[in-house]
């Protein structure tokens, strides 16, 4: 043991020799960044940065490992998404309470672009700004560097306890209730809802915090996808693979700059047993997805341009 | 797994006109298991200046304070009842768990597991009021779906990767056992989380090393404890009326990385698998202390709930988070 770590304590010297230099050199990368940043959103991105409720304990960190240093470069590249390539249209912010909530909404897009625009326009759109937490799949924990970046942009395990827990530190707490059949959808079925799952009722009674249901318009149309590759995704163990012919063109795996349409709807409350029977709560689920439903319909005929 | 509820000879314990007038409940004699270790030794020289204390250990007491008895017994001889007989015992602090990695699982099971249970009988015979076990809150285990803050009534997972730890979730589902089977006696089970100070366990040992390796891309949320918070926690389960499981945490959880720059020691970090070859090769010629399995640590969260222990015991850390991780290097 004293031979390993006296070998690591030698790493260790050269490592600190060179860390002066680097530490200077991030330095100046992290201000110039942080300059950059400043002339494309705005003051006013500082100044909300300034406004965000938080909940930190002594080391800088909240108890989910949060980090708003982290979390403020995560947002600042989603917001420069959010306002300059997808020009995401905004409305009814002001129907976001400002404690504690559960965001239902649609899932679009093959990949879960959805989600960070809607906690771009938490923070850039809502009042006062919110540091959106979402829940995570398992098995992105055993990833290096995926877990670490999940855990200090504010993402959490994805498991009841944990949202139980953001709830009651009323916090802003993003779901996807038709999951992984939301975003994988082909292109023939955009914007009709696949099934809700039952779970995030049962939180929103047993906590009683109000949903704000959200009808996000553009993410169906960023890539066109024909079906998925079943075999393929089980021979590879992934929930699944779509096909997305466009992928073959040149920059094809950018998602096509569709205009995002983000509508906030009006908080809905519900009473009752959480631990009713899935009959019962499935009625009440089914109130939030209509509403859902109805408010894209609306959009999608609002709708003029796909790309303006 | 289970305790036969042991016979009790009315006769046993010596008649009541023998025995020394009863102190009021709270500050009669308490019996320490394992008091020379170093967590023991804290244990006994907070109790002593309040109350008789006999501290059993096989290994000799050398620096004891004068009040203090103490018996050089192993738990598994019969000279342990000889204790319980001598003077009536009115709590039971239970510390004396073997946790040394180099051992035989066969020495580690006949020490923590048939030691446990002789004890739980003579606890059960002379009608103890009150037991106090220290368990940890490894017996959750580190998991990637782990909830962030696992409360009491969560799954003890910690044998399921690592089987050096299953004794120790046996000592603490014994102990649940006897909590229910004999409701005469308080039982008090603590989970605190990585205990750091003098202390010469896995997470202290770490934090000590010279260059502390981690692992590339993780740096998982972590709670640890002083060792005088462990102790005040235990004092907090001494009192009368207490009794359950309890979670024990000591100041706000942080990330590993920040814990490591309190110290100010470098870090190298090391892919999870290149470390995980790496470590079970140093344990095979004996160059570490650290079995592979134990990885998961500063991998994967194990965090716990501690409001129980808050709301119900009373129970408050007092070191804050430096002076904790600080204390490893205390002399």
């Amino acid at each position: 043991m004293a031979e390993t770590s006296r070998s690591l304590a030698r790493i260790g010297g050269r490592l600190r020799s060179v860390a002066p230099l680097a530490r200077r050199l991030f330095d100046s990368a992290a201000s110039s960044v942080d300059d950059w940043m400043t002339s494309k959103l705005g003051e006013e991105f500082n100044d909300r940065l300034g406004r965000v409720p938080l909940n930190l304990t002594a080391t800088g960190v909240d108890p989910f490992g949060m980090d708003p240093q982290w979390t403020k470069y995560a947002l600042a590249s989603v917001a420069l998404l959010h306002r300059h390539y997808f020009r995401t249209e905004v409305s009814g912010a002001e129907n976001v309470p400002s404690s504690r909530v559960l965001i239902i909404a649609n899932h679009s897009g093959q990949i879960p672009m959805d989600a960070a625009l809607i906690g771009a326009s938490l923070f850039m759109d809502v009042e006062p700004p919110r540091f959106m937490r979402a829940m995570v799949e398992k098995w992105t924990q055993t990833l290096p560097f995926v877990s670490l970046l999940f855990s200090r942009v504010g993402q959490v395990v994805g498991v009841p306890e944990n949202a139980k827990h953001l709830l009651t530190n009323e916090e802003a707490l993003l779901v996807f209730p038709e999951g992984i059949r939301g975003i994988s959808k082909p292109f023939s079925k955009r914007y009709q809802l696949a099934d809700f799952g039952l779970g995030f009722m049962r939180l929103a009674i047993e906590t009683r915090t109000p949903i704000v249901p959200v009808a996000v318009i553009g993410g169906e149309e960023q890539y066109i996808s024909l079906g998925n590759f079943d075999g393929l995704a089980k021979l590879l163990r992934a929930p699944n693979i779509p096909i997305l012919p466009q992928v073959l063109l040149p920059f094809g795996a950018l998602p096509l700059p569709t205009r995002y349409r983000i509508s906030f709807g009006e908080p809905m409350r519900f009473g009752g047993d959480p631990d009713d029977d899935d009959s019962i709560i499935e009625e009440k689920v089914f109130v939030v997805k209509a509403t859902i439903q109805s408010m894209l319909h609306r959009g999608l005929k609002a709708r003029k341009s796909v790309f303006f | 797994m289970t305790i036969e509820a042991p016979p009790r000879p009315r006769s046993d314990p010596p008649p009541a006109s023998l025995r020394p007038a009863p102190r009021p409940r709270g500050q009669g004699t308490v019996l320490v298991t394992g008091a020379c270790g170093r967590l023991g030794k804290r244990v006994v020289r907070l109790l002593h200046r309040e109350r008789p204390v006999v501290g059993v250990d096989r290994r000799p007491f050398p620096d004891k304070p004068k009040d203090v008895r103490h018996e050089q017994v192993d738990i598994r001889r019969k000279k342990l009842k000889d204790i319980f007989r001598s003077e009536p015992i009115e709590a039971v602090i239970h510390l004396g768990v073997m946790h040394d990695p180099r051992a035989s699982q066969a020495e580690h099971h006949s020490w923590n597991v048939a030691g446990f249970q002789k004890l739980l009988e003579y606890v059960a015979k002379f009608d103890v009021p009150k037991l106090v076990v220290l368990s940890s809150s490894n017996v959750y285990g580190p998991q990637p779906d782990n909830a962030q803050f696992l409360t009491e009534d969560a799954p003890l997972l910690g044998g399921a990767r690592f089987g050096e730890i299953r004794d120790l979730i046996e000592v603490d589902m014994l102990a649940q056992g006897f909590f229910w089977k004999h409701p005469g006696t308080e039982t008090v089970i603590l989970r605190p989380v990585h205990i750091l100070g003098r202390v010469h366990n896995a997470a202290s040992n770490f934090l000590r090393l010279p260059t502390i390796p981690t692992l590339l891309g993780f740096d998982p949320m972590i709670q640890v404890i002083n060792e005088a918070d462990v102790v005040r926690a235990m004092r907090c389960a001494l009192a009368p009326g207490k009794r359950g499981i309890y979670n024990v945490a000591g100041p706000d959880p942080l990330p590993l990385s920040h814990a490591i720059r309190i110290l100010r020691r470098p870090s190298v970090p090391v892919p999870y698998s290149l470390g995980k070859a790496l470590l079970k090769r140093l344990w095979a010629f004996r160059l570490t202390t650290f079995p592979a399995p134990e990885l998961d640590h500063i991998r994967y969260v194990c965090m716990v709930d501690d409001r129980r222990a808050r709301e119900e015991l009373g129970y408050r850390p007092e070191v804050t988070i430096e002076d904790t991780v600080m204390s490893v290097d205390e002399a």
